[in-house]
């Protein structure tokens, strides 16, 4: 079995999976069974400032959206950080880094966008021998009102500015954790980064309403007939935050930066190709409340297999290996023409694909006597449509056009080069790159 | 107490009343909304549904799955009976294994269909439920339509005469509506009086009366009701019972299934009602597994089914044959009645061996005996009763298209006429088809 031993910004974890910041990481109680399960790092739910803590509400702080078999695909709250003494958080996370000291115990915080009050609360973290710090500029209700959490996320400066300051009052590595509720997140990555910020994480939940009631008229969750927006993750926020990964992945001035990577993490797979994107970690949230702590033996173990079977000794070997392979749409290789393939074998005859193509799409699929479908070349544009309905996975395929062979829908012969956007004739922009 | 499995002869209370209650319980149990909405997710909503196809009333299965999937089960059941008025019953009897079922997708995915049946049920018993029949009758036509018979086709027919606006009578030769759905289903498929209840909210959409005990062939005639009516349809079913041709035939003891099943399902008291304590069934259809499995649920000890052909050919589906053997029925096959022994009462039933060489079936000589004090003849149900004058094809009254008969003014379907598997399902659909034709050409 593969090592998964990881080595983010110098903290070491026995595997890159944590728990991130949110209710499994709130109180000692969890952490210790989080850890027992096999967990290899936490980042605990976030601290506010000294004094009375802040309350959450006491009707329901959960909304859903459900797929089939009701199995849990989006969750959203209205949470706030934790409701819990700062004195208890801190006696606690001392204790269980005490007696956990091969994983990683970070500690979330989120406190008034003032030097003073950052400057009061770091030395204390800093006793507990946590590894480090995450800093929650994500939060996107509740706390934003009060001019922290996602409202300072949205602000490039005062991101920087408060790294800034935590940098300089706290020695041990400073993640900067992303909200996803801003129109471009490498702006808010690289002022994590000019502010000396060790590392980003990224995604904190999405501004949401899952739900309206039909008889009330109020949104769900509904507290006394009135909903708020919460935040929305889960499997379902997993596309969007990949693909915020990997923008700053690949920008020239955050490139490099570690990334730790948190949105709708559920298998050991959608673990994978966060990691591939760039990420030294990945956090996981929504899946522990879904299913409990064990799921990250599956995750533990489907990861070592992966990588055995692909002869990756370390993690190491394939973090980042994802990230050239994501280029802009005008980079797309044209001359690249696919077509679809079913396996009449595999096919059950549901007749979705045919539905799909023929109403909405190309009509480039025949139904034909006896429920037999088949894809018309002369029609198809490999959109991948009917492979995207297809109940029955790998039974519709999209196969390449041999270069040499002529396309039956446009009467051209596939090129073997590479040819793009840039070059192409009805690019008015192309000659100017000539 | 009861008389237990090992009282000879033929009696009654041979269980319990709690025993007789819990076997003749539901087969398929209503599903709970829960079960509803993990059976109404495992639809793929496919295009040009397959299990539509599959169901003789073409029922819009992906669009009324869909519709308990969001929450509106009494639209689904809607959904249903646009196609299918008797959808209730069909959901307790259709045998999905060999129609909607045996069609679907998920089948030859995984072997496991989505179970439409139970879904079908789950929606028509929510609307039911509250009493409300969905439809509303048209306006008034002033033409009226005789129909005969008040099964399965004769009512289908009928409700939708009714609801086009026309006024029909539905004459019908037993005192109870109902046909085969009160007098042959088995118990365990239409549990708490379904049938009754069915007939009764089916007719709360006006302008159809119900006139037992009026015979055709007795209390009226064809000439007359073609005289007294617009059009005619016949739905007569099949009144006659195959003989067996074995010698001993008469004994006491040797009786038709579908009279015994008959007797069965209008008991009031099933411990009052006598079954063998050795049951030897003949024939190898649908009746001659309810009445085995039926006989066994009374409490007899022995009960065989004994059917000339192979199990191959057998006309009960698989799922039947495995509901008899999971009930304690032994299925004999490739055996066919010689003679019924005993001094007046039966008590052995002699079989012998059969053999299909080149598709004729032949005995082979070698016979055995089975203690018999009960045979129930299952061989097949006749046309009886059809009035003259009318052309057959078979041995049922030949019909073309939409259910018209040779004899201009007049249409028949169900069991009694020509074409179709002799279903509660295929008799719907030629009823509510002719009842559509009619309409036409009463419109003309
Ligand atoms: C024992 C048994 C079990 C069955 N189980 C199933 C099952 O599980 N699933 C399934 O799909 N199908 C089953 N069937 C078949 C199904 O019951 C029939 O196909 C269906 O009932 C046919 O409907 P019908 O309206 O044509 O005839 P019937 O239901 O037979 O109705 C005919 C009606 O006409 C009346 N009638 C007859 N002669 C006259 C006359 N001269 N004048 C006036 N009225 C008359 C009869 O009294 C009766 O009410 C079963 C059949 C039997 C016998
Ligand atoms: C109930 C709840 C409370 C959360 N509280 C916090 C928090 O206090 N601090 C924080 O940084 N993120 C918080 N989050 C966000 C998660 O840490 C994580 O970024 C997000 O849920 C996406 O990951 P997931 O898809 O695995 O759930 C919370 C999420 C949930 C569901
Ligand atoms: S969607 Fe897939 S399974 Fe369904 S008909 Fe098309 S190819 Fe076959
Ligand atoms: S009526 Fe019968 S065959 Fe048709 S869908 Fe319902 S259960 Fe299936
Ligand atoms: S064939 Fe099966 S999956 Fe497809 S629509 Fe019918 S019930 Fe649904």
């Amino acid at each position: 079995m593969a090592d998964l031993k990881t080595n983010f910004l110098g903290i070491e974890s026995p595997n890159p999976f944590w728990l991130a910041s949110a209710p499994p990481t709130d109180k000692e109680y969890n952490v210790r069974r989080a850890f027992e399960a096999g967990w290899g790092g936490v980042v605990w739910k976030t601290l506010g400032a000294e004094g009375p803590p802040i309350v959450n509400v006491n009707g329901p702080r959960y909304g859903a959206i459900h797929g089939a078999d009701r199995r849990l695909l989006g969750l959203n709250n209205i949470e706030l950080i934790t409701d819990r003494p700062l004195e208890i958080n801190l006696e606690e996370i001392a204790r269980v880094k005490a007696d956990y000291p091969d994983r990683a115990v970070i500690v979330s915080i989120m406190v008034p966008c003032e030097e003073a009050a950052w400057k009061a609360i770091l030395p204390r973290v800093a006793e507990t021998g946590a590894d480090g710090i995450e800093l929650n500029f994500g939060c996107p209700h509740g706390m934003s009102e009060r001019g922290m959490g996602s409202a300072v996320g949205q602000v490039p400066e005062y991101i920087e500015m408060v790294t800034r300051w935590c940098k300089t009052h706290y020695d041990k590595p400073v993640i900067v954790k992303l909200t996803p509720n801003i129109t471009d997140i490498r702006h808010p990555a690289r002022a994590a980064k000019n502010g000396g910020a060790d590392a980003v994480s990224l995604i904190n939940t999405i501004s949401s309403i899952t739900s309206v009631n039909l008889d009330n008229f109020s949104p769900e969750p509904s507290i006394d007939g009135k909903g708020s927006h919460g935040g929305y993750c889960g499997p379902a926020v997993k596309p969007i935050a990949m693909n915020m990964v990997a923008e700053i992945a690949r920008d020239p001035e955050t490139r490099g930066l570690p990334i730790s990577g948190i949105g709708g993490v559920t298998t050991w797979r959608d673990a994978a190709e966060f990691m591939a994107l760039g990420c030294g970690t990945v956090q996981v949230c929504t899946a522990a409340m879904t299913y409990g702590f064990r799921v990250v033996q599956e995750m533990a173990s489907g990861l070592s297999q992966w990588m055995d079977e692909k002869g990756y000794t370390s993690v190491d070997a394939f973090i980042g290996r994802a990230v050239p392979n994501v280029t802009d749409w005008q980079y797309l290789n044209l001359n690249y023409v696919a077509k679809a393939r079913i396996d009449q074998e595999a096919c059950i005859k549901c007749g979705r694909c045919y539905a799909a193509c023929e109403d909405t799409s190309h009509q480039a699929i025949w139904m034909k006597e006896g429920r037999v479908f088949e894809v018309n070349d002369a029609e198809c544009v490999a959109c991948n449509l009917c492979v995207d309905v297809c109940p029955v996975e790998a039974c519709i395929t999209m196969e390449r056009l041999q270069p040499g062979t002529t396309d039956p829908r446009t009467g051209r012969v596939v090129q073997e080069e590479y040819a793009s956007w840039t070059t192409h004739p009805n690019n008015p922009m192309a000659r100017a790159a000539e | 107490m009861a008389q237990g499995q090992m009282a000879p002869g033929i009696v009654a209370g041979r269980l319990s009343s709690d025993e007789l209650a819990a076997n003749f319980d539901d087969l398929h149990p209503a599903y709970a909304p829960h079960e509803a909405a993990v059976a109404a997710d495992r639809c793929y909503f496919c295009y040009d549904a397959p299990c539509q196809a599959a169901c003789p009333t073409d029922i819009d299965i992906p669009m009324f799955i869909r519709q308990i999937q969001t929450g509106h089960p009494e639209a689904a059941a809607r959904t249903i009976f646009e196609q299918n008025i008797l959808g209730g019953m069909c959901a307790r009897v259709c045998p999905t294994e060999t129609l909607c079922e045996e069609a679907c997708v998920r089948e030859a995915a995984e072997g496991k269909p989505v179970e439409i049946g139970r879904l079908q049920r789950y929606a028509t018993d929510t609307l039911m439920r509250g009493g409300v029949h969905p439809f509303t009758r048209a306006a008034p036509t002033g033409k009226t339509v005789a129909v005969v018979g008040a099964g399965p086709a004769g009512l289908s027919c009928a409700h939708r005469l009714a609801m086009l606006g026309h006024d029909v009578v539905i004459h019908e030769a037993r005192e109870k509506a109902g046909g085969l759905n009160e007098f042959g289903i088995a118990a365990y498929k239409a549990t708490q009086n379904f049938a009754a209840a069915e007939v009764d909210w089916l007719l709360q959409i006006g302008g159809i009366v119900i006139e037992t005990s009026s015979a055709l062939g007795r209390t009226i005639t064809l000439e007359g009701l073609r005289d007294a009516y617009d059009a005619v349809f016949l739905s007569i079913g099949l009144a006659g019972v195959n003989a067996l041709r074995a010698a001993g035939e008469d004994k006491d003891g040797v009786i038709d299934a579908v009279e015994f099943i008959a007797a069965l399902r209008q008991a009031d008291d099933l411990s009052a009602l006598p079954v063998g304590r050795n049951v030897v069934v003949i024939g190898g259809g649908m009746t001659a597994i309810d009445a085995a499995v039926q006989s066994k649920l009374l409490g007899a000890e022995n009960v065989t089914v004994a059917y000339r052909r192979s199990r191959e050919e057998m006309g009960a589906s698989r799922f039947e044959q495995d509901l008899a053997a999971s009930k304690g029925v032994k299925l004999m096959f490739n055996v066919q009645p010689v003679a019924v022994h005993g001094n007046g009462s039966a008590v052995e039933i002699e079989l012998e061996y059969t053999s299909s060489a080149g598709g004729t079936l032949k005995g082979t000589g070698e016979t055995i005996r089975l203690a018999a004090d009960q045979v129930f003849k299952a061989i097949g149900q006749s046309l009886a009763g059809a009035p003259e004058g009318l052309a057959l094809e078979g041995r049922k009254i030949r019909v073309e298209g939409p259910g018209r008969t040779s004899v201009p003014g007049v249409w028949a379907g169900g069991d009694c006429a020509s074409g179709g598997d002799d279903l509660t399902v295929t008799a719907v659909a030629e009823g509510r088809d002719a009842a559509m034709d009619i309409h036409a050409q009463l419109s003309a």
